[in-house]
């Protein structure tokens, strides 16, 4: 058993491939995709939110004053547009304010002015700015509702009953949480990568060698050379993992994090509990990409089932993103589930549950021994043997 | 000395039948040759020795023992140089050899000797520690050789063991093979050639569509069918010249 984990990971570390894609690619891909992403929404938010806001207004002539107001502001007001509608949905603009023919006339008389701020809320990026007006109208609103009421000898405050503060009691670390609630993800993903090719190799690529029939007539029990291979696939699953993990906490120091006014708790000691909870995953995946690729007769034909393997880490992340529920001792017990809720919770900045973590870790590492024990029952079938015939 | 009584396997529920009742003796210090066309039964009958396919019905042993019952025992005892001889491209031929040793429980020291003999017998010195991608058929079956009797078996399968290999090559493995005979060994070995059976084989069984259709010495052969050539006896003993061109 130890000759065959010993050979596969002396083979494979010879496939400049395997390298590449296991030990570079697989641990780079996670933290620099963060790196990158978050600091591109990290330029894009305080672009929008600093840079001077231009809009476009129809019917200014309508209202001069609130039209001087949004000057003053440092709004820059724009000529209308032929077709504001058509700019909008052209994407030319993000928002075009119209201001009626009639608002001069409902001011006068003291009915709410109507207003129309034209824009496509289902584009994404359009949200900030369209909040950004909201907000100046309604500054505009309020100072001159509060000048009326002063007008007629009533105290403003009246028209506020009651006064709405939110006390953000959230944390910096657990809002960085909430922002980078695909980390779990993008650790699970590595074990996955990380035995992708190796699983490939030790099974399908060893029968489109025709090796596998002459390793079968060597002396050992079936199941004891495909513990050596699960071993030698674990272990690159391993590899990856920590090389990973190691690079995820070097990409902290590159995150805006500060800018974006939160911490992420990610240092060594957050990545050694990491480390544990995920490694027996790396077993779980071994034997599951082992068994699928028993299965296939080539390398090609094992890897185009690889593609759909790897939606599996991504169910529980997308169960967290769709519910977001909060942590429960039964999620503990749901392989791939528990490492995604309990990473969550280490990156947060909670406490560590003791007990959570073991269940966790017993429970993925029997799954994965008991996925080991089918694989290893596998080669007794003659089908799974012979090509040829 | 192996001993088939009455072996039969059949596959896909058995629809196909593979081996139908074969029975025959391969002794110690003798070349057993299994000859027949291409299906005939004789990979699947090897197959069935070398403990890869249980056997539906019939007896067979090894020195002895049940490749059925015991495959452990049995894979120790024989070497096997089947018909897929896939190497290992990014290893040397020294550690592809090196490898099955350890799988048989040889020790560094037992497998880097028995590596050198073998460099010697097989001519296998100037490859010996080169990776075997773009090995030649040639090299590839010196290596499959030494690597399936790493571990000195008494027993010696080979399924077309001079498959694809030029006339040198050719010569060589069965100036070795008559080596392993003289010091006793049992060879077992399948092919659909008939010069190979003449030149190397000291009882001939013949195989047609999973039946044992004759068997004995090549001259015993001869005599039986009254014919000139062991081509026309071949012809004559299987009832048709199918497969024999391929």
């Amino acid at each position: 058993m130890i000759a065959v984990w010993f050979k596969e990971v002396m083979d494979n570390f010879r496939d400049r491939r395997v390298i590449l894609s296991t030990l570079v690619f697989g641990p780079l891909f996670g933290p620099v995709f963060l790196v990158v992403m978050l600091g591109f929404a990290e330029r894009q938010t305080s672009e929008r939110l600093e840079s001077a806001l231009e809009l476009p207004v129809v019917g200014a002539e309508h209202a001069p004053n609130l039209i001087a107001y949004l000057e003053r502001q440092g709004v820059i007001i724009k000529d209308a547009p032929e077709d504001p509608e058509e700019t909008i949905r052209s994407e030319e603009e993000e928002v075009v304010l119209r201001i009626p023919e009639s608002f001069g006339e409902d001011w006068e008389t003291g009915r709410p002015a109507p207003v129309e701020i034209l824009a496509d809320q289902s584009r994404r990026y359009s949200g900030t700015t369209i909040s950004r007006v909201r907000g100046y109208l309604r500054g505009y609103s309020s100072t001159i509702s509060q000048l009326r009421l002063h007008m007629r000898g009533i105290d403003p405050n009246l028209t506020r009953p009651i006064n709405i503060l939110t006390v953000d009691l959230s944390t910096p670390e657990a809002r960085g949480g909430t922002v980078l609630s695909f980390l779990p993800y993008f650790i699970l993903i590595m074990v996955f990568v990380g035995s992708m090719h190796m699983a490939t190799d030790t099974t399908a690529g060893e029968r489109e060698r025709k090796s596998l029939e002459p390793l079968l007539i060597n002396p050992l029990p079936r199941w004891q050379i495909m513990a050596g291979k699960l071993a030698a696939t674990t272990t690159f699953g391993l590899l990856t993992l920590i090389l990973g993990l190691i690079a995820f906490v070097i990409a902290m120091d590159f995150l805006p994090l500060d800018n974006m006014n939160m911490t992420l708790n990610l240092d060594f000691t957050v990545a050694l509990w990491a480390l544990l909870m995920t490694a027996p995953a790396a077993l779980l995946a071994a034997a599951m990409l082992t068994i699928l690729a028993s299965f296939a007769k080539s390398f090609r034909e094992a890897q185009s089932y690889m593609g759909l393997v790897i939606l599996v880490p991504m169910l529980p992340s997308l169960y967290i993103l769709i519910n977001p529920t909060k942590a429960e001792q039964w999620m503990a017990w749901v392989p791939l589930l528990s490492q995604n809720v309990l990473i969550l919770e280490l990156v947060r900045g909670e406490p560590i549950n003791g007990l959570w973590v073991a269940i966790c870790v017993a429970s993925t590492t029997a799954a994965g021994l008991l996925l080991a024990s089918v694989a290893g029952s596998l080669y007794n079938r003659p089908k799974l043997i012979f090509t040829s015939d | 000395m192996i001993d088939v009584k009455n072996l039969g396997k059949t596959f896909n529920k058995g629809k196909v039948v593979a081996v139908d009742g074969v029975s025959f003796q391969a002794k110690d210090g003798q070349i057993t040759g299994l000859l027949g066309p291409n299906g005939a039964g004789k990979t699947t009958t090897l197959r069935m020795l070398y403990t890869l396919l249980p056997p539906d019905q019939g007896e067979m042993s090894i020195d002895g023992v049940d490749p059925a019952k015991e495959p452990l025992a049995v894979k120790r005892a024989i070497g096997v140089v089947p018909d897929s001889r896939g190497l290992y491209d990014r290893l040397t031929a020294r550690e592809n050899i090196a490898y099955y040793g350890k799988l048989q429980g040889l020790s560094s020291a037992q497998i880097n000797k028995r590596i050198d003999s073998f460099c010697d017998v097989l001519d296998m010195h100037e490859f010996i520690d080169r990776r075997t991608n773009g090995f030649s058929q040639g090299q590839r079956v010196k290596v499959a050789i030494a690597r399936a009797l790493i571990h000195d078996p008494q027993t010696i399968l080979l399924d077309e063991p001079t498959n694809g290999l030029d006339v040198m090559t050719t010569r060589a493995l069965r100036g070795f093979l008559q080596d392993l005979k003289a010091q006793g060994r049992c060879v077992v070995l399948s092919t659909h050639i008939m010069q190979e059976v003449a030149a190397l084989c000291d009882h001939i069984v013949i195989i047609a569509k999973g039946k044992v259709a004759a068997e004995g010495s090549a001259e015993k052969l001869l005599a039986r069918s009254g014919a000139q050539t062991l081509e026309d006896a071949f012809v004559q003993l299987i009832g048709s010249d199918e497969g024999l061109l391929s």
